[in-house]
């Protein structure tokens, strides 16, 4: 990216609903589209657009202040400026316009649901009980709108596996409608305990789907304290080698932290032993919103701290030919060794670095920082790296 | 929420005592090294130990990395099982498949009387020592008998490029039948390469075949070790190593050596001529008690002692030539720290349990006679056919489910072996029961006087002692050699 501060992307507006009975989900367009094919379509009117025939959208978004009621759902009153044609929106009942696709992304997740049988001291979407009765079906609708040609797609949460079966009906219905895209599902793999949920999922056959999967102590009561879960440990192992059975690719997620650091080099020893088919293993920056905001001072470690220790266990495994990255970290706070596994993991919209980046050498490549960690001065220390420096390489 | 409403860490803690998984131990200077049955190792001390086995170890550091190596378990016990289950499965993989080696002795014939050779002949006479077509193709039957998906044809001799037609008459065939199975083949010939010739080395490319040759030193070692008329083994050596080189890649011919009492304090300058010769690797081989080497008494020459302390020399030298940036590795400690270091199955068939006797390996006499090791066939031309399991036209699964393979399986399990069931090495080791056959008249053999065993404790205690004491760079090397 060229610019300094991408502008927070907003998620959601709130305007005012009229004739919306439930949740409609569908395509911006900018412009009138046929008749025939308006059924996929949530026309998106500018305050300067002139009136024409509205009827056979999905639902109709104004700027403007007031607007004719009429038969076709309508959310008025509001800001759309942050809308792109062929965005996919869901509109509520109550009138609120919620993006699930951005166009131009790269990193479109879709939220499985918001409940989680896990609560991990660092959750960065804490969890909360919500009725997903008809997620399932929403999100195939969402698939189904979308551009076979996307690169890749997550699904995140919450846990996902919570849907059950209806998790298997969306990835299903994404090796249907985007065979193309690759499909990477966030999970703590507890569900996958059981042979048959893990056998399930194999025999969807979709062409590329890799689930996450979050692993972050070799000690199981240490990993069970970090998700609040007694016996998760041994679920999540299980499950994971209940998915290497079942030949489903998966990845191993470690989130460093306060609790993480001290084992990490055991924890790849263990990796390499008993997680062997792991595909890729990323070691994670925390990202400081949600839990791990409240528990800051609990969880926090400054990358100098650790970074000897994440030296060791990405070189062990490196070495061992596992493919490893390092996420959500910036290049001048880890040894120059593993600048070659440092990812630009952070997604966009999300994605900032502070002013004094400006004169860095290695900016192009660096990672950056969350947008909300840069409220914390400790998370964001940062020593620009100088032309003298990089020629010493 | 507010973070109090998270459960501190001791609300997970799990129970307060354990149990012990099956491990091994071993005293070690002041340490204790413990070993599982899938080659997981830990150090600790003697107090430790101690603490361990009467059930008083405290939570801690030792606790949680013997936990975590699955040396004892506290909690749900069908966890930890079940790893060490997916653990044992890969570990053992070499069982999967069956027989994976097949080696064809095409000609009993060679060029050279090298002393410690197993068995040669120099003569004129064909019909008397070379592999008839007839036999061959019976003997590619029998290879493709085997249900392994990917499998190995070795050439081996004598000199096998005294048989040539027959190497490419049996690489033609067996080719094709591997495709016509779905199966994936590869071809190794053992040659001393002087006999090779553009033609050889032009269906080799054609075919992939892997050159596999040896190379004792410097020219005034290597020429004493394997003498030949003219006495111009190295030379030739050296030519047509250049000449495979050009017209098969660098990376198509390997060398080894074997330690003659001449080589003991040569070490050096045999690596030396390696690397000079740009090998990447070297294969530092003691003497084995067949054919030559047993009858000229040259395997009696030195002991595991002196051997060891060759070996240390060599190692350590090629550890300083790593250190200077030369990459060179010594296969033998790569091979143990493979089986050391990584959760994977190694396929060397020399250092299994139990032994390859048949299930890894077979051997294709020249005389259509079948054995069960590269050693049982060399006993049998000193007169021992303990280790022939029949004739190639028996039928395959006659021979292989016979009395005698099943006891020479059953005899190789180093896990019901006295002497190697309680050693810590033994997740790493291998049983050599026609070796404990030739040298003790017993395939199981008796540890405190065997020469195998010291040796291979001897090679243990170093490299255990390198990964416990070493510097960081030579720890490093170990792993990347191991994961090569």
């Amino acid at each position: 990216m060229g610019i300094d501060v991408i502008a927070m992307i907003q998620q959601g507006v709130q305007g005012i609903p009229s004739a919306i009975g439930y949740d409609l989900i569908g395509k911006v367009c900018l412009s009138p589209v046929p008749t025939g094919e308006r059924s996929e379509f949530i026309r998106l009117l500018r305050e300067s657009d002139a009136d024409d025939d509205l009827s056979g959208y999905v639902a109709v978004l104004s700027e403007r202040q007031s607007f004719p009621t009429s038969a076709v759902p309508t959310v008025s009153a509001a800001s759309f400026a942050h809308l792109a044609e062929n965005d996919i929106v869901l509109v509520n009942s109550r009138g609120y316009v919620r993006t699930v696709v951005r166009k131009d992304s790269p990193s479109n997740s879709l939220f499985a649901t918001d409940r989680c049988n896990s609560l991990c001291l660092m959750c960065s979407q804490p969890p909360r009980e919500t009725d997903d009765r008809g997620k399932a079906a929403e999100l195939i609708r969402i698939v189904s709108l979308m551009d076979p040609n996307t690169k890749e797609l997550g699904i995140t949460g919450g846990e996902p596996t919570l849907l059950g079966d209806g998790l298997f009906e969306v990835i299903a219905a994404c090796r249907d409608h985007l065979p193309s895209t690759a499909l990477h599902v966030l999970s703590n793999g507890r569900r996958f305990w059981y042979p048959s949920y893990a056998r399930k999922l194999a025999a969807i056959s979709h062409p590329d789907l890799m689930i996450g999967i979050p692993v972050y102590s070799d000690i199981d009561s240490l990993h069970d304290h970090i998700v609040q879960a007694k016996g998760a440990f041994d679920e999540t192992i299980i499950g994971l080698q209940n998915l290497a059975r079942y030949e489903v690719p998966v990845e191993i997620r470690i989130v460093i932290q306060s609790h993480t650091a001290p084992r990490l080099r055991q924890l790849a020893s263990y990796i390499y032993r008993n997680l062997t088919f792991a595909s890729h293993v990323a070691f994670m920056g925390l990202e400081i919103t949600g839990f791990a905001k409240a528990n800051l001072s609990e969880l926090w470690i400054d990358p100098e701290d650790y970074s000897t220790d994440l030296e060791a266990a990405v070189n062990l495994l490196s070495t061992s030919g596992l493919n490893v990255s390092v996420y959500n970290h910036q290049l001048c706070r880890v040894p120059e060794s593993l600048w070659p596994f440092c990812r630009q993991s952070i997604s966009d919209w999300k994605n900032e670095f502070p002013p004094e980046c400006g004169a860095c050498e290695v900016k192009s490549g660096c990672g950056g920082f969350f947008s909300w960690n840069l409220k914390y001065p400790k998370a964001c220390k940062i020593r620009p790296v100088s032309k003298p420096k990089l020629a010493a390489q | 929420m507010k973070g109090s409403t998270f459960r501190p860490q001791d609300s997970f803690q799990t129970a307060t005592d354990y149990r012990l998984l099956p491990f091994r131990f071993r005293r070690q200077d002041a340490s204790v090294l413990l070993t599982n049955e899938v080659g997981e190792f830990e150090f600790v001390d003697g107090a430790q130990f101690n603490e361990l086995v009467s059930h008083r170890l405290r939570p801690g550091a030792t606790y949680n990395s013997l936990k975590s190596k699955h040396f004892l378990s506290d909690g749900d016990v069908r966890v930890p099982l079940a790893l060490l289950a997916t653990k044992v499965r890969t570990k053992r993989d070499f069982l999967s498949g069956f027989t994976r080696l097949h080696i064809f002795v095409v000609s009993l014939r060679c060029d050279h009387t090298c002393p410690y050779c197993q068995v040669s002949r120099v003569t004129q006479d064909k019909n008397r020592f070379d592999m008839s077509p007839e036999t061959a193709m019976k003997a590619i039957d029998w290879v493709f008998c085997s249900p392994a998906p990917e499998m190995k044809i070795e050439f081996q001799g004598g000199e096998p490029t005294l048989n040539w037609p027959l190497v490419e008459q049996v690489v033609t065939v067996s080719s094709e039948r591997a495709i016509a199975e779905n199966r994936k083949l590869e071809f190794v010939v053992a040659t001393n390469l002087s006999a090779l010739d553009d033609r050889m080395l032009v269906f080799c490319q054609q075919y992939n075949i892997h050159l596999s040759t040896s190379l004792d030193g410097p020219a005034d070692l290597h020429n004493a070790n394997r003498p030949r008329p003219g006495r111009d083994s190295y030379e030739r050596f050296r030519r047509n190593l250049e000449l495979a080189r050009t017209v098969l890649g660098h990376d198509r011919v390997s060398a080894l050596m074997t330690t003659t009492p001449a080589a003991l304090t040569r070490v050096k300058s045999i690596i030396d001529e390696y690397v000079s010769l740009s090998f990447d690797s070297i294969f530092l081989r003691p003497i084995s008690p067949y054919g030559f080497a047993k009858r000229t008494g040259l395997d009696q020459s030195y002991g595991a002692e002196t051997f060891l302390t060759f070996y240390r020399e060599g190692l350590e030298h090629i550890i300083e030539l790593n250190r200077r940036g030369i990459p060179f590795v010594e296969t033998f400690a790569q091979i143990l720290l493979r089986k050391i270091l990584t959760p994977f199955s190694v396929g060397y068939v020399d250092l299994q349990s139990p032994a390859a006797l048949g299930t890894g390996v077979l051997v294709y006499n020249y005389d259509g006679d079948v054995y069960a090791s590269d050693e049982g066939r060399m006993l049998a031309e000193m007169g021992d056919r303990s280790f022939r399991l029949g004739r190639i036209s028996d039928r395959h699964q006659d021979v292989m489910t016979s009395a005698r393979l099943r006891l020479l399986t059953e005899k190789s399990c180093l896990e019901v072996m006295p002497g190697c069931s309680e050693c810590a090495y033994s997740p790493y080791c291998g049983a050599d029961p026609v070796q404990n056959w030739a040298t003790q008249g017993d395939p199981v053999g008796h540890r405190p006087t065997s020469e195998f065993c010291s040796r291979q404790t001897g090679i243990f205690e170093y490299l255990f002692d390198v990964l416990r004491n070493g510097d960081e760079f030579t720890r490093r090397l170990f792993f990347a050699w191991a994961s090569m």
